[in-house]
């Protein structure tokens, strides 16, 4: 059945504003990082970079990004390992309670992160530890490593297990398996299982507001300011920090781009 | 190899299965068993007595649960009827522009919340991107449309559009193109279509987004916070606040019990309901 031409039109023109529509409180931001006044206001008479330059002289904010980059990196890891293996029990394994696992790692996705973030606080004082990075690092990979899963699991699903059972009959070991012929086949999902477990984590507020004790990540300290307290390096940190993730898609997206066309020209 | 599958099913789902009990499913107990403990008590050795329960309703938080709910239900019918044109573009109409448009919302995706809220606060308030330059433009100011509720369900709505967007898609793309041009031949209307096949074929995708939705959205709380400049307390700016300015654990443990039981419920049933292979692809 055709849509006409009319409808055709429309709809890529509603595809067009929405994506203005999600962009545009950016564009807001990015304007008033450039604002010389300390107390903004539209339209903005005088540009200047000076908030860009006290950022990157403060302790603080050198802090707040090093907390946050700890916490990302160690998150995105960890999730990669954990997915690779869940993504097998997810789709590649029959085995008794697949379902069920299916089933439970949906549950945290499916959860408020702020009362996560509570839960997680009480658990940790009664079993005695003390928030800190480390404790977020727990409370991100409860919400991350199931979403890098089900990513590394879309990819399980497409490949065919005769590969696996071809080199099982020609006398390799489960691990000789998994190492030579399942890691290559996921590779693509975990790239980008640990692109979005990085970001997702980077980003995240709700769950480090309770869980990271005294440390502070830079979404927090960010939605701390906002709420009480404004100050002009908030636009500043909000626009460093996007262009910080965009950047690392744009060379994750070349990377993949420049593999894929060594790859073709050795074919070819 | 069945029996090979079985072990290496157990033992590769291990790792994740352990994470979640420890810090999933173990929290939620401590949750629980906070909640009816005495007030301000900070350690489970004591006798419990249920008083927390019966403040949620003397001292009227039930009117925060019943506000987070039904914003979240305005917010999930909304994203509804804002996100199914443009499913319908990405699963039936677009070609390349399928992949821009999820490019460009899975970018928006790791921008921190937070920072896209204080955004549209720059947007739209008084002396902000919109007032201000229509007021250098025409010389009339008007009042800024934050702190009321309605801006709170406009930041649940921009918030969770992807929550909604991609399910709705996934959804439509099972409709098959014969079905739709069968029935268009045999003289149905456009909206008979819609009514009788599109949405009917594609419930999977509509109830998986809308439970997403309404769930993340009954429990959010920086958009009343940052948008709506706490013009309604939600649920859970409750909850922290018993946490934090109240310290009062078993309170704060006893709302979200409250809430947890609301929204496990929802996802349970949903999740018990989607058939995850079908969805995600599989191929025998």
């Amino acid at each position: 059945m055709n849509t006409s031409q009319t409808t055709r039109i429309a709809l890529y023109v509603y595809g067009v504003l929405i994506i203005g529509f999600l962009y545009l409180p950016l564009v807001s931001v990015g304007f008033a990082s450039i604002s010389k006044a300390r107390y903004l206001s539209f339209p903005i008479r005088h540009y200047s970079t000076k908030w860009y330059a006290e950022a990157l002289r403060s302790d603080t904010v050198s802090d707040l990004l090093f907390t946050s980059l700890k916490v990302a990196v160690i998150v995105t890891l960890v999730s990669m390992v954990v997915a690779f293996f869940g993504a097998l029990a997810f789709a590649r394994y029959q085995w008794r309670f697949r379902s069920l696992f299916q089933k439970l790692i949906l549950l945290p996705i499916f959860f408020p992160q702020t009362v996560l973030g509570l839960a997680l606080l009480m658990w940790f004082n009664s079993v005695g530890v003390i928030p800190s990075w480390k404790t977020a690092v727990v409370a991100h990979l409860v919400w991350i490593a199931p979403i890098a899963t089900l990513i590394v699991a879309i990819r399980a699903y497409s490949f065919d297990p005769a590969l696996e059972e071809a080199a099982r009959d020609m006398g390799a070991s489960t691990v000789t398996i998994l190492r030579e012929v399942t890691l290559p086949l996921l590779m693509p999902g975990l790239v980008s299982a640990g692109l979005f477990a990085f970001l997702l984590s980077w980003g995240n507020f709700p769950l480090s507001l309770f869980t990271t004790g005294a440390d502070s990540t830079l979404p927090e300290w960010l939605y701390a300011k906002m709420v009480s307290g404004y100050s002009p390096l908030v636009p500043t940190l909000g626009v460093m920090s996007v262009v910080g993730s965009f950047a690392l898609i744009l060379l994750a997206m070349s990377i993949g781009w420049l593999v894929r066309s060594v790859r073709e020209a050795r074919a070819g | 190899m069945e029996r090979h599958d079985r072990k290496l099913g157990l033992l590769s789902a291990m790792p994740l299965g352990l994470i979640l009990v420890l810090s999933f499913l173990a929290p939620l107990v401590v949750v629980a068993v906070f909640s009816v403990m005495p007030a301000k008590v900070f350690t489970l050795a004591h006798m419990p007595d249920f008083s927390a329960y019966g403040v949620f309703f003397e001292r009227g938080y039930y009117k925060s649960l019943l506000w987070s709910l039904a914003m979240a239900l305005i917010a999930t019918l909304a994203l509804f009827l804002v996100c199914w044109p443009l499913a319908f573009g990405m699963a039936k109409v677009f070609g390349r522009f399928t992949l821009v448009l999820t490019v460009a919302v899975v970018m928006s995706l790791f921008v921190s919340e937070n920072i896209r809220l204080f955004g549209w606060v720059l947007t739209l308030m008084k002396g902000g991107l919109f007032e201000g330059y229509f007021r250098s433009l025409t010389g009339i100011g008007f009042d800024s449309p934050l702190y009321n509720t309605g801006i709170i369900i406009f930041g649940l709505v921009y918030v969770y559009l992807p929550f909604m967007l991609f399910p709705l898609a996934q959804g439509i793309s099972m409709v098959p193109d014969d079905t739709r041009q069968a029935a268009a031949d045999l003289g149905a209307s456009r909206w008979q279509i819609l009514c009788q096949v599109e949405l009917p074929l594609a419930a999977p995708g509509i109830m998986v987004g809308s439970l997403l939705t309404f769930v993340l959205a009954a429990g959010a709380l920086a958009e009343s916070k940052i948008l709506g400049g706490q013009a309604v307390i939600v649920i859970a700016d409750d909850i922290e606040t018993a946490f934090t300015f109240g310290q009062n654990w078993p309170l704060g443990a006893a709302l979200s019990m409250v809430l947890i039981v609301i929204i496990g419920g929802l996802a349970l049933f949903g999740v018990s309901r989607i058939d995850l292979d079908a969805i995600m692809g599989r191929k025998r």
